[in-house]
């Protein structure tokens, strides 16, 4: 691949919700723009594609990250999921469930981003990975009180201020069992 | 954003040999700063040396009680390692105070060092900066720079380094390892980072084709009692308007040593010196961590607007040696 003036293509090769796909793609390529542009997969969406938002967040390799700061071309054999592929059939994820019945949304816009970043923070509290505000560091295990959520939720922002639903929902979701 | 070639070597050799094909190589850790710079037109790499893959990314406890941190190593992970937990909470904190989650999964630990400013005007193209265009102006000066430097800047450049790791890190005198065109070398913290003097475009001392591998903090066992406080605009997601990272070691009432650096304040993260040569020996009461903090901050020449982030980092010093002091 050398550069000219031109675009440079590459083939692009990762699995999304469990499926293998092939992609020849500009290496400009977002993996947010990917999922939405080449593969059809347009819940996970663009808010302002500078990382700040969270509304493009979907878990690679099990953990969450912003897929808009995510290059595809830099993401092969990853195991992308979507919040296309959360639920179990036609099973919500706990989560899911949660929000709808928390009033965890408004317009929804932000809601695939929330989604998949709450799904990241269960799987790290259950690793015990502190947080800014765990006042003991060292300690073994973390309770996902309302602070812990606001402050590890705070990569994802909501405009119509559906946050004490969101809290709620993820409180929910954390007592009720385990991350998926 | 312009085109780019792609390369993912296999080891350290390859990846330097790659980037000095290309005369605007860049190496691509998790892109959390990078990609952004590209989308806004800041940065336009010819050639992007993705180097995440490699094998540094891991995290070893040496023998004597340092530690040796990859610089694949993703952010998350390093301030959930049990000993940077446990053994350096001023590094956990810091770690843990930058960011979101989902852009500290991403961020690797080389690249949080290697972060641009984040002032205005270098991240806008429609704006001279001396940063991103040598000799076009800086227009933060006379202009918005209420969140910029108060040490060390120049007439050419008023950034500040926004890193939270690397303030902790300079606090410990962490060395940086350098694999390069000419072989490998270690750099210690401070040091890594230059002050903007009249070359505000060259944010560190690596030459091209530098690759950083991982970085060595040597033990410091009063480091146990540590801590990163940082003051921003919001409670979380917010670079530091000033911050401080501080380890003290008190025995019957008196400083027998001390550690101090601060962020949000200068081109560098700023080891406090003085501080620490001023603190040594004194009996551990706020009246001598006033007069500490007094020692390094008269230091201070304030822009128009941010003065107020001299007794800012004055209050944000006492209150936490005075944590740490019992």
């Amino acid at each position: 691949m050398e550069r000219g003036e031109t675009a440079v293509r590459a083939e692009i090769a990762l699995r999304v919700n469990g499926e293998e796909r092939r992609v020849v793609a500009d290496t400009r390529t977002s993996l947010l723009d990917l999922l939405r542009e080449r593969l059809g997969l347009t819940g996970s969406k663009k808010g302002c594609d500078h990382g700040q938002c969270g509304a493009c967040t979907v878990l690679v390799d099990g953990r969450r990250v912003n897929a808009c700061l995510a290059l595809a071309v830099a993401h092969q054999g990853a195991d992308v999921v979507t919040v296309e592929g959360l639920a179990d059939g036609d099973e919500p994820h706990p989560l899911q469930r949660a929000f709808v019945e928390n009033d965890a949304f408004q317009c929804g816009y932000c809601t695939p981003g929330q989604l998949c970043s709450a799904v990241g923070v269960l799987a790290e509290a259950a690793r015990g990975w502190p947080s800014h505000v765990t006042a003991d560091l060292a300690a073994d295990g973390v309770e996902l009180d309302e602070a812990e959520i606001r402050e590890r939720m705070s990569g994802n922002i909501c405009r119509c201020g559906a946050y004490p639903g969101i809290v709620a929902a993820i409180r929910e979701a954390a007592g009720g069992g385990t991350a998926r | 954003m312009r085109p780019f070639a792609y390369r993912r070597p296999a080891d350290a050799r390859a990846a330097v040999e790659a980037a000095l094909d290309a005369p605007r190589a860049m190496y691509l850790g998790g892109g959390t700063n990078l990609v952004d710079l590209m989308r806004l037109g800041v940065a336009e790499p010819d050639l992007l040396v993705d180097v995440a893959g490699l094998p540094y990314d891991t995290i070893r406890e040496t023998g004597d009680g340092g530690l040796e941190i990859g610089g694949a190593v993703r952010n998350s992970d390093l301030a959930a390692h049990p000993a940077v937990r446990r053994d350096r909470p001023m590094l956990a904190q810091a770690l843990l105070s930058a960011a979101s989650g989902q852009i500290r999964n991403a961020a690797t630990v080389a690249g949080n060092l290697l972060q641009r400013t984040r002032c205005a005007y270098f991240q806008d193209v429609s704006k001279p900066c001396n940063k991103r265009i040598p000799g076009s102006g800086c227009p933060a000066i006379e202009g918005d720079h209420y969140n910029l430097a108060i040490l060390g800047h120049s007439a050419h450049c008023v950034a500040t380094h926004p890193s939270d790791m690397a303030v902790a890190l300079t606090a410990f005198g962490a060395a940086v390892h350098v694999e390069g065109p000419g072989g490998r070398r270690e750099i210690g913290m401070p040091g890594l980072h230059r002050l903007p003097g009249d070359r505000p475009e060259v944010d560190t001392v690596l030459d091209p084709g530098d690759l950083i591998t991982g970085l060595t903090v040597r033990p410091l066992p009063f480091a146990a009692r540590s801590r990163y406080r940082k003051v921003r605009e919001r409670a979380s997601f917010a670079f530091a308007l000033v911050s401080v990272a501080a380890a003290l070691d008190v025995e019957d009432g008196t400083v027998r040593d001390c550690r101090v650096a601060l962020g949000g304040v200068a081109h560098a993260p700023w080891r406090a010196e003085r501080l620490e040569e001023a603190l040594r020996g004194r009996p551990a009461t706020e009246g001598s961590y006033a007069e500490a903090a007094d020692a390094e901050l008269d230091l201070a020449e304030p822009l128009r607007d941010n003065a107020y982030k001299i007794p800012l980092a004055r209050k944000v010093i006492v209150r936490t040696l005075a944590e740490l002091g019992g």
